[in-house]
């Protein structure tokens, strides 16, 4: 018999038979884990609504001999509900949420991913925060924690100190005019992404949309999806919204 | 281990929603226990079930062969408001419920980015262009109240607004004989928000 008890973020979540789930959580100190919540899917579930997607819980698990586990108790810590209520909000959490579910790994702990994540969601719910470059900023900040972080100070693969005209992430970032592979960008763009990934990321997520930011938007979905080896179900699902 | 038809039936059910092997196995047991005659109307019901239901050529719920279905072939519906839902039974539901009197348009789903479902998947362009002709003055989104839900009637409102004078979200709280002492922070939440004036 195995209680965990742990802070965490709702990945997933799955209906399982009349009224209940299979919830996907990923908790601070014990990595992704699975659970079955019953009943939550019925009116009057006393945590269903704790329990809903994004939201960050204090949850109280049993795990037994089988992997999945058992919701016990759930309590809400941030329901975040400026996302709930903003379609591109919302839909930008998705794919944060997609990617963590990715990189996360079962029963390992990942306090970094976790804070990430944490900090992500909040930005998403922060109505002061532009919400354009927040997952895309998370995405960058994933491959860097991972040690796949793109060069963005000199071309990749001569060191030349530029001008930087393209990207790739198999190259290993931005490269020079001689070195042009991947993705053409802008000098704004090169400039934004070098601000975001060089320490004014929350003044960079005040500014109004640009040009330049949905080209490191692109640039941010095309390097994580590359990094994942798979192509991102809500970015594909949301293009048209 | 069973024979060969008896193992295709359990494989058969276990395929439906919520049914796992045991429960195939058993309900499988049950068929083969039960007089033929009546294990026949079981079979002819699934049959006649699937050829004879179709979809509502103008809310997309379930009708009988080809035609309106019952609410849509009702003239005493008003047609200037439509409660859109996501399923028939939510129709059916909010149908029980006796306090709608408009027609209805059936989503067949929720869009759910993190399942690749988007709004092509959906019944979304018919309920476009139900709006076009300026009848419909009121769109009621009556989606479930969980993250598809939201996303549905986030997206419906976008693409609506600019077609449809009003256009409506049901309101989410506290059921009915609950006592506030068990809701959750995000329903008592949102009951909060979606308050009104009380006219005694």
């Amino acid at each position: 018999m195995r209680q965990l008890d742990d802070e965490a973020v709702v990945l997933r979540s799955y209906p399982l038979g009349e009224a209940d789930r299979i919830l996907v959580f990923l908790t601070a100190n014990h990595g992704k884990v699975r659970a079955v919540a019953k009943g939550v899917r019925r009116a009057k579930s006393k945590f269903g609504g704790r329990l809903e997607i994004s939201n960050r819980v204090h949850v109280n698990l049993y795990r037994g001999a089988k992997e999945l586990g058992v919701v016990q108790q759930a309590d809400l810590l941030d329901g975040h509900p400026t996302i709930r209520t903003d379609l591109d909000r919302l839909t930008g959490a998705m794919a944060v949420l997609e990617v963590t579910d990715q990189l996360a790994q079962n029963d390992l702990p990942d306090p970094r991913l976790y804070q990430m994540l944490v900090g992500c969601l909040e930005s998403y719910d922060d109505p002061s925060m532009v919400p354009t470059l927040i997952g895309p900023a998370f995405f960058f900040k994933a491959l860097v924690a991972d040690g796949m972080g793109p060069e963005i100070e000199v071309c990749a693969r001569c060191g030349n100190a530029g001008p930087l005209v393209a990207f790739a992430l198999l190259e290993g970032g931005l490269l020079c005019d001689g070195c042009r592979r991947g993705r053409s960008v802008s000098i704004d763009a090169v400039h934004l992404l070098q601000r975001m990934l060089g320490g004014h990321l929350r003044s960079v997520l005040h500014e109004p949309d640009s040009l330049a930011g949905s080209e490191v938007a692109a640039l941010a979905a095309e390097a994580i999806e590359g990094a994942l080896d798979r192509r991102l179900k809500t970015l594909r699902s949301t293009t048209n919204f | 281990m069973y024979p060969g038809p008896l193992r295709n039936l359990i494989d058969e059910f276990a395929r439906l929603p919520g049914i796992g092997p045991k429960n195939a196995a058993r309900l499988a047991f049950f068929l083969l226990r039960t007089p033929r005659d009546e294990a026949e109307r079981l079979s002819s019901a699934i049959r006649e079930m699937k050829e004879r239901t179709t979809f509502c050529p103008i809310c997309c719920s379930v009708a009988e062969g080809g035609q309106l279905c019952p609410i849509c072939a009702d003239d005493r519906r008003d047609p200037s408001v439509i409660c859109v839902v996501q399923d028939p039974r939510d129709l059916m539901v909010v149908e029980r419920s006796g306090s709608f009197a408009g027609r209805y348009h059936v989503l067949h789903g929720g869009l759910s980015p993190l399942e690749g479902i988007g709004p092509e998947q959906l019944k979304i362009a018919e309920l476009e262009a139900r709006v076009q002709d300026g009848v419909v003055t009121e769109v009621i989104l009556c989606t479930n109240p969980n993250v598809e839900g939201d996303t549905t009637a986030l997206y419906l409102s976008r693409l609506l607004r600019p077609k449809v004078a009003k256009v409506t979200k049901i309101a989410a709280g506290v059921p009915v004989g609950g006592d506030l002492e068990y809701a959750d922070e995000m329903t008592l939440g949102r009951a909060l928000e979606g308050r009104r004036d009380l006219e005694a």
